[in-house]
């Protein structure tokens, strides 16, 4: 697609020969350009200036995006996770499109990979939403507009404010301000780097004190959360005493043009705020042989920032090529708790290389991490956790516990805990368990009159009952369903 | 209605069952005795179709089918359960759950209406019922924490509930209390009908004092050595299994 765009645009100045084009810089052309619906490939600070003058920023927020670039470019990729595929070429990305028009995608569903239109009639969602999530250009006029009004003049009356980051931005810049990058700094990794630069948009939430958002964060989120692109940015905020619960993604496998995904979330919760994030996520993991599938290179915080805090990450990953991704709570506050649940699959050529962080600095902090690993076919898993008490933490408190579930004998489950305590009075526990599914399990279903295929589904559930029973009602029963049509094939 | 002939199986290569022939009629009660590590369980496995059990000679006609060629459910569809000597633990995977699950899919396989939860609650609390199964049990996972006896009492609530046409039986009064013994019993008992058929393996003439079985049979090293009545079983309470064995070779001789 990209290709395309440049090739029109050469056709437009038959002065510039290919070659010269290709190395051709951005300096002036892009910004006065501001018209164009999508920058060709490649990464610089003039690049970035388009990307901030075309949604209207203000001065502070591009010298950060600046700021962050330039620490990028001093930045190599991390290559420590367990996890293989071919290297990035960060400047064959284009960095801006608008909202994709008609043309671009898939006409309908007839051009779209039967399996994952196959996936979506199994998990019962509706074509219209099948469409969307494939990709398919529909007419933005969407069933559930209606719904997202009432929702929004629902969360209004509370006094939440939930609305795109962008938006917050000219609206609320002082939150935004305040907080954004508060949790992971510009300069904190190379994937988040790279997202502070360049990310285009994502969700702000802020709770005022005192308030429990009146209802799940979901619905409204699955609708707009298509076109927030590669680089998405989602900064949520529980100020004392408030609580909020925020559902990320749905079980639909999504369908994208984009392989690589750099998000950055950042919670913040301030004195006896509580905040839950739940995450399914399902993006296409590619065909077979791993082709198609998406990059997912997510960092994500949450700063326990007041005095029993607490915050929960709760998260589903069955999708994705590769995932590199440890949701961490920095335990700030005394007393403060974090938790970490997580169910996590690959089959076919998936890799996973996820785990937590959990950083006790505050007295009495507390910290429970519950990860379930699921490999299938040849799936390779890893988890690693890391449990870290700093000098002041007194009494402080870890339960971690890490089960591998095997499926069959060409995948692996690998498990990498770390721990550092600086303070002698902390109580760690740490459990692990891998096993297989055990033939006497699958004969002892069978022998009830369950398949062999619906007793895997079943044994797999169980597996991860601990963490689905963490999610929101409506998830959990989705993520049961999701479970199994993930693992169909997968047995056998 | 099954009809074992000149079976052979193997576990790991090493020949376990060597020839037994059992026929068993509708409505009948069969027990089978014999020493530890006789193969009892594995006729048991191999009837209810485990797998790594390799039949190397014989067959095994079910309702006149061929029941070595159906795969575990599907045996279970056609009415076959298997109570196991060791019954298995399966975390987090709610008890009745999957005996739904189980229950439904011999429905289907049988062209009836599956049971929606509120039918299948109530059959299921009627059960619990008969075999005295408290109600907490339902809910946990299957076997998940239970202790002996109570492993053995629910593999006896999913027969109730599974209503088979053929009930094996793997040991399962051993690790039961008196009591218990009694209450599983008469929950046997009020199972028994027409076209029911249960083949029970026990050690324990005390569990034949509360089921009285039609016939008793002797299986040692991998053959069935000696049948008879239920006064067998009193036979060989007192007297063990030696004389059956050398009743056997002398016949053989
Ligand atoms: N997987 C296996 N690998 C090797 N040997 C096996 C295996 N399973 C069973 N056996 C052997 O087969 C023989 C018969 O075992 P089985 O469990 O059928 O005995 P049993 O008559 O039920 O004994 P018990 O009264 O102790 O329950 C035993 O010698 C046992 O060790
Ligand atoms: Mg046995």
């Amino acid at each position: 697609m990209n290709n395309l765009k440049q090739t029109s645009r050469q056709a437009n100045n038959p002065d510039i020969k290919p070659e010269e084009f290709a190395n051709q810089e951005y300096e002036t052309g892009f910004v006065t350009d501001i018209e164009a619906d999508t920058l060709p490939p490649g990464l610089n600070e003039d690049v970035i200036r388009h990307i901030s003058a075309k949604k209207n920023e203000p001065e502070w927020l591009l010298n950060w995006r600046l700021e962050a670039f330039r620490h990028w470019l001093t930045m190599t990729e991390p290559h420590w996770a367990h996890v293989n595929y071919q290297p990035i070429d960060f400047q064959a990305i284009s960095y801006f499109s608008a909202p994709k028009s008609k043309d671009d995608g898939p006409k309908s569903l007839d051009e779209v990979d039967p399996k994952l239109v196959e996936t979506y009639e199994k998990l019962g969602i509706p074509l219209r939403e099948q469409e969307m999530l494939a990709g398919v250009a529909v007419d933005a006029v969407f069933d559930s507009v209606s719904v997202a009004t009432t929702f929004k003049g629902k969360l209004k009356e509370a006094g939440v404010i939930f609305c795109p980051i962008s938006e917050a931005v000219r609206e609320y810049p002082e939150l935004v301000q305040q907080y954004m990058g508060s949790v992971v700094p510009t300069s904190d990794n190379f994937y988040a780097a790279l997202n502070s630069a360049v990310f285009t948009d994502g969700s702000f939430v802020y709770i005022p004190r005192g308030v429990r958002c009146p209802m799940e964060l979901s619905t409204y989120f699955r609708i707009n959360a298509m076109n927030t692109g590669q680089f998405e940015r989602t900064l949520i905020i529980a100020d004392e005493g408030a609580y909020v619960s925020y559902l990320e993604g749905c079980t639909a496998p999504q369908r994208d043009e984009n392989q690589l995904h750099a998000a950055v979330v950042e919670l913040v919760a301030l004195d006896d705020a509580q905040i839950k994030y739940s995450t399914v996520q399902n993006w296409y993991p590619g065909d077979e042989n791993g082709v198609g599938g998406i990059y997912n290179f997510v960092t994500k915080r949450a700063d326990c920032r007041g005095d029993r805090a607490k915050v929960s990450w709760t998260q589903v990953e069955t999708g994705s090529a590769i995932t590199w991704k440890y949701p961490s709570c920095i335990l700030r506050g005394d007393d403060s708790v974090g938790e970490f649940y997580s169910v996590a699959l690959t089959k076919m050529r998936q890799e996973a290389d996820t785990g937590t962080k959990m950083i006790h600095l505050g007295k009495r902090t507390k910290s429970t991490i519950v990860s379930k690993g699921i490999a299938a076919g040849h799936g390779q898993q890893a988890y690693r956790g890391l449990v870290k008490i700093g000098k002041g933490a007194e009494d402080a408190r870890n339960y971690t516990q890490c089960d591998s579930l095997l499926i069959g004998d060409t995948c692996g489950a690998h498990t990498f805990p770390y721990v550092e305590v600086k303070n002698p009075s902390a109580t760690m526990e740490h459990e692990a368990t891998t096993s297989k599914i055990g033939e006497d399990q699958l004969f002892y279903c069978q022998s009830r009159g369950i398949s062999e295929e619906d007793a895997v589904n079943m044994i797999v559930n169980g597996f991860c009952k601990d963490v689905f029973n963490e999610l929101p009602m409506e998830f959990a029963v989705e993520a049961n369903r999701l479970m199994e049509v993930s693992l169909e094939g997968a047995v056998g | 209605m099954l009809r074992i002939e000149q079976l052979h199986a193997s576990v790991a290569g090493k020949e376990i069952l060597k020839g037994i022939n059992l026929t068993i009629g509708a409505g009948e009660v069969h027990a089978i005795m014999g020493p530890n590590g006789s193969g009892k369980s594995t006729l048991s496995n191999v009837i209810a179709g485990r797998d790594g059990y390799e039949v190397t000679a014989g067959s095994v006609t079910y309702h006149g089918k061929d029941l070595l060629a159906m795969k575990p459910e599907e045996r279970a569809w056609e009415g076959v359960f298997l109570a196991f000597q060791y019954p298995v633990e399966i975390p987090g995977v709610n008890n009745t759950y999957m005996l739904k699950a189980g229950v439904n899919a011999k429905r289907k396989h049988q062209g009836e209406q599956e049971l929606d939860a509120m039918d299948f609650m109530q059959l299921v609390k009627a059960k619990a019922k008969l075999v005295e199964l408290d109600q907490s049990f339902l809910s946990r996972g299957v076997n998940e924490g239970f202790s002996g006896g109570e492993k053995k009492r629910n593999e006896i609530f999913q027969m109730a509930v599974l209503e088979p046409s053929l009930a094996l039986l793997d040991e399962t009064d051993s690790g039961l209390d008196i009591d218990a013994l009694r209450i599983v019993a008469q929950g046997v008992n009020a199972l028994r009908n027409a076209e029911r058929s249960i083949v029970m393996v026990t050690h324990y003439q005390r569990l034949l004092d509360y089921i009285e079985p039609d016939f008793v049979h002797v299986l040692a090293d991998g053959q069935i050595l000696k049948s008879g009545d239920k006064h067998l079983a009193l036979e060989l309470e007192e007297r063990g299994y030696d004389w059956v064995k050398v009743e056997a070779e002398q016949a053989a001789a």
